[in-house]
């Protein structure tokens, strides 16, 4: 009986020690994203938390440095003196999740996938003769006309970058989702814990061999420091901020700033903007329906409209957000001050300008129906507060209350209001989808079918986005630059509302949160 | 009473196609645009037409709703426009918490209210009836999103005894579960507490007026009996209704309870759903909740008999 207690007591010692002392204590990164994941393809969808995801799981030939310049990533490159000919050599020991190595044709085939996809990489192929793999290593894109955004495109980490994968997937048809999530990056998407709308999952991947040079934005070593990234939606803020405050989850990626407060005071919480470019808010005009059909009403409405107003309206704390004239972004490259002078004077000094203009313009008092969202809460005031502003300056305007996935829909109508169609819309952007000429989509001033929403027309800037492709320096860019921001200005393309800024917030013992153009969770640790 | 079982089951067929005819076309004049929530607001048109051509929403109403009729008549829901995901597989994945609350929820509402029912109408007009009746106001007149962070802020932030938020499966044991299900099951009982106390209460009122009660007490049966055994089993058929149609409303209405407490159930899938036009998605749940509500109506006409003997069904 002796032995057999001896034994018992030995045996719950060990099980009790095995519960004490794990032999593995896994380190899990529990986020809450600014959005909840629903699709997972990172080529067909836009939307910035597909992104994010993408760059957790895929690798993009090139990456973006924090100076915006393009860096090596996946593969080393090379380009010929005439500039019409770009080698990529894959590094070594690249290999896709489910083991199999990454090869060049699997980039060949991914390239194309997304240039057949992404607007800038479409206009990319139109000066492109050939993308092809010369050994399972290398692949060279050999141009059919001078173009010099190649490795720009390339490394872009917005609005859809170029993620690689392998050919069976880069090959599934146009329209079609690719849902089978297998990169190269630095984590692998864990598909039976996915709940669409509700959780992601990814573990380190212990294949992975980070670059050696260190990180900056996507390019360099993407070093992962935990073993699990948790992203998790929670459509409420304070049940997120009440998470984070228990210690549930370690990190907020956007906080509503007016409850910003209740995380400040707590030592355990850290605040700050982790996504290094901020976002635009921008009030397009349908170009194609009156009374915006007419340049001189909307420039009346420019007037009409205030940058402080706006962004006291959405965001109310001066400290995230900037005003600024640049339409790339107030601190990138090519910000200028081209067309400030539409934004300059009080509100009361623009309104009265705005009142001379209209009358001049000959305005017949055609209601101007403005799309409000209600279910975004950074777009909802907006409309309002404009629509006010507006009538103010004599306009009539109808504001039309609709759920986000309504007006996304209803922006596409190119009929007349009362079929179905709208006159001006709110809507943000991330600077990172709007830096330069060729990748933001309401400098399109074709006017066709094809381009974004509002439909502006001008031959003069598509002159000039065809000449920023091709211009070899950064000075001709600028100042290309700068002459397609004053003609969007000019011509109303739609009115500039401001840049604001996200604010993260996450518990102390998170430990080097990188900048980046996006949220990154390489090189953070816990 | 298995023929008016099988018969009744037999009666829910068309109701389900009509339920099914109506959410279809309905879902389908709300604008809104699937293609856009997968393309995101950047999508070219070109996008968007492809996509809706993958889809199969480019083709004409009465084919996809054939289409959709058929393969459901073989069992397969489809899958979602969104995920791509079998629909059947994501109801799956988050039907578990909501039934799990619901049932917490409801054993909160039996074990709660119908002792206050009954005390309130066995002391009718005293201070325990009045208090029962102020606790049923606050129960059916502040939302449950109010009582929900009032819970969080005195039990989870302030005593920390429970966690903020949150869902484990029973699977990851009894007691994690219960951690976590206690404070939604209560904030999401609050409203049904205070209804079918109020049931109780006059169901019980009418019943102990009745001239057996009033026999039962001259037989010098004990308060406890009288109460429980002979008057509240007469009261029992309007409190059953109640609690039945009770649960099933639970089960649709879970959402802001799910959200508040960051419960990944039903409710938040449906709202998701809606707001990225997921059709197949919505169809699916609401049927599936109609089929519910068939189903508990039934059980509630059945269990009529169980209360009441005299009560047979041919």
């Amino acid at each position: 009986m002796t032995l057999r207690l001896k034994t018992f007591g030995i045996a719950a010692l060990l099980a009790g020690s095995l519960h004490a002392f794990p032999a593995f204590a896994e380190t899990t990164l529990n986020v809450v994203m600014q959005a909840p994941l629903r699709t997972l393809d990172p080529i067909l969808s836009t939307a910035q938390i597909v992104r994010t995801h993408g760059f957790m799981v895929f690798e993009t030939l090139l990456g973006m440095d924090a100076k915006y310049n393009p860096q090596p990533q996946m593969a080393d490159y090379t380009v010929s003196a005439d500039k019409m000919t770009y080698t990529f050599t894959l590094r070594d020991g690249l290999k896709w999740h489910d083991g199999t190595p990454v090869k060049a044709e699997d980039c060949v085939a991914s390239i194309k996938r997304w240039a057949a996809n992404d607007g800038a990489g479409r206009t990319m192929m139109t000066y492109v003769a050939s993308v092809e793999a010369t050994s399972d290593k290398q692949l060279v894109i050999k141009l059919a006309k001078p173009f010099g955004q190649v490795l720009e495109l390339l490394a872009k980490p917005s609005p859809v970058p170029p993620f690689m994968m392998p050919k069976r997937l880069a090959e599934t048809p146009a329209g079609q989702q690719v849902t089978e999530m297998i990169g190269s990056g630095p984590f692998k998407f864990v598909a039976d814990q996915y709940r669409p709308g509700d959780q992601a999952v990814y573990v380190k991947n212990s294949d992975y061999n980070p670059r050696p040079e260190p990180m900056s934005w996507t390019a360099g070593g993407k070093v992962v420091n935990v073993d699990k990234v948790v992203w998790k939606a929670m459509p409420d803020m304070q049940t997120s901020i009440n998470a984070l405050q228990s210690g549930d989850v370690d990190l907020i990626e956007q906080v509503t700033i007016d409850l910003l407060p209740l995380l400040t005071a707590n030592d355990e919480i850290k605040t700050g903007a982790i996504n290094a470019l901020g976002s635009q808010v921008t009030g397009r005009f349908n170009h194609r329906l009156p009374p915006f059909d007419n340049p001189k009403v909307r420039q009346a409405a420019m007037y009409a409209l205030d940058q402080d107003q706006l962004m006291q309206t959405a965001i109310g704390d001066s400290q995230y957000y900037k005003l600024c004239a640049s339409v790339y972004g107030c601190d990138v490259p090519l910000a200028s001050d081209a067309g400030s002078e539409y934004l300059k004077g009080s509100a009361k000094e623009r309104l009265a300008k705005a009142k001379e203009l209209l009358k001049a313009s000959g305005y017949d008092g055609t209601p101007v129906l403005m799309m409000q969202p209600t279910d975004l809460t950074i777009l909802s005031t907006q409309p309002i507060v404009a629509a006010e502003r507006l009538r103010e300056a004599g306009f009539k305007v109808d504001v039309a209350a609709m759920d986000w996935a309504t007006l996304q829909s209803r922006k596409n109508s190119t009929q007349p209001v009362a079929q179905g169609g709208w006159n001006m819309l709110f809507t943000y952007w991330g600077v990172s989808g709007i830096w330069n000429p060729t990748v933001h989509a309401l400098l399109d001033g074709s006017g066709s079918d094809t381009a974004w929403s509002g439909w502006p027309r001008s031959a003069r800037v598509e002159e000039l986005r065809s000449a920023y492709l091709t211009a070899p320096t950064l000075d001709e860019q600028k100042k290309i630059a700068k002459e397609i921001q004053q003609i969007a200005y000019d011509e109303g393309f739609y009115f500039n509302a401001g840049e604001f800024q996200s604010v993260a917030a996450w518990r102390a013992n998170l430990k080097n949160l990188q900048p980046g153009p996006l949220t990154l969770f390489w090189g953070v640790s816990k | 009473m298995a023929s008016y079982f099988l018969r009744r089951l037999l009666m829910a067929i068309p109701v389900m196609f009509f339920v099914a005819l109506f959410v279809f076309l309905l879902l389908r004049l709300t604008p809104g645009d699937p293609a856009q929530a997968i393309a995101g607001d950047q999508a070219t048109p070109a996008q968007l037409a492809a996509i809706r051509e993958n889809l199969g929403l480019d083709k004409p109403l009465t084919s996809q709703f054939v289409a959709w009729i058929g393969a459901m008549a073989g069992g397969d829901f489809g899958h979602s426009l969104i995920s791509q995901r079998p629909v059947l597989e994501m109801i799956g994945q988050r039907i578990g918490p909501t039934l799990a609350l619901a049932v917490m929820a409801m054993i909160f509402t039996v074990v709660i209210s119908l002792p206050l029912g009954v005390l309130a109408a066995w002391r009718h007009g005293g201070l325990v009836d009045r208090f029962v009746m102020a606790l049923s106001v606050v129960g059916f007149s502040v939302p449950i999103f109010v009582i929900g962070y009032v819970l969080i802020a005195v039990f989870a932030v302030d005593l920390k005894w429970f966690p903020v938020q949150g869902y484990k499966p029973l699977s990851e044991g009894f007691g994690p579960f219960l951690h976590r299900i206690l404070l939604p099951g209560l904030a999401l009982s609050s409203f049904y507490i205070a209804l079918v106390s109020r049931m109780t209460r006059a169901s019980m009122l009418e019943v102990l007026r009745e001239d057996y009660v009033r026999t039962a007490r001259a037989k010098g049966l004990g308060e406890r009996v009288v109460l429980f055994r002979h008057a509240l089993r007469n009261a029992a058929i309007p409190i059953l209704t109640v609690v039945g149609t009770g649960f099933a409303m639970m089960i649709s209405g879970v959402v802001v309870t799910e959200t508040v407490f960051n419960i990944p159930g039903l409710g938040r899938l449906v709202v998701d759903g809606v707001l990225a036009r997921d059709y197949p998605l919505i169809q699916a749940i609401i049927l599936l909740t109609a089929g519910t509500y068939v189903l508990i109506n039934l059980l509630i006409d059945l269990s009529y008999a169980l209360s009441d003997p005299r009560i047979r069904y041919q």
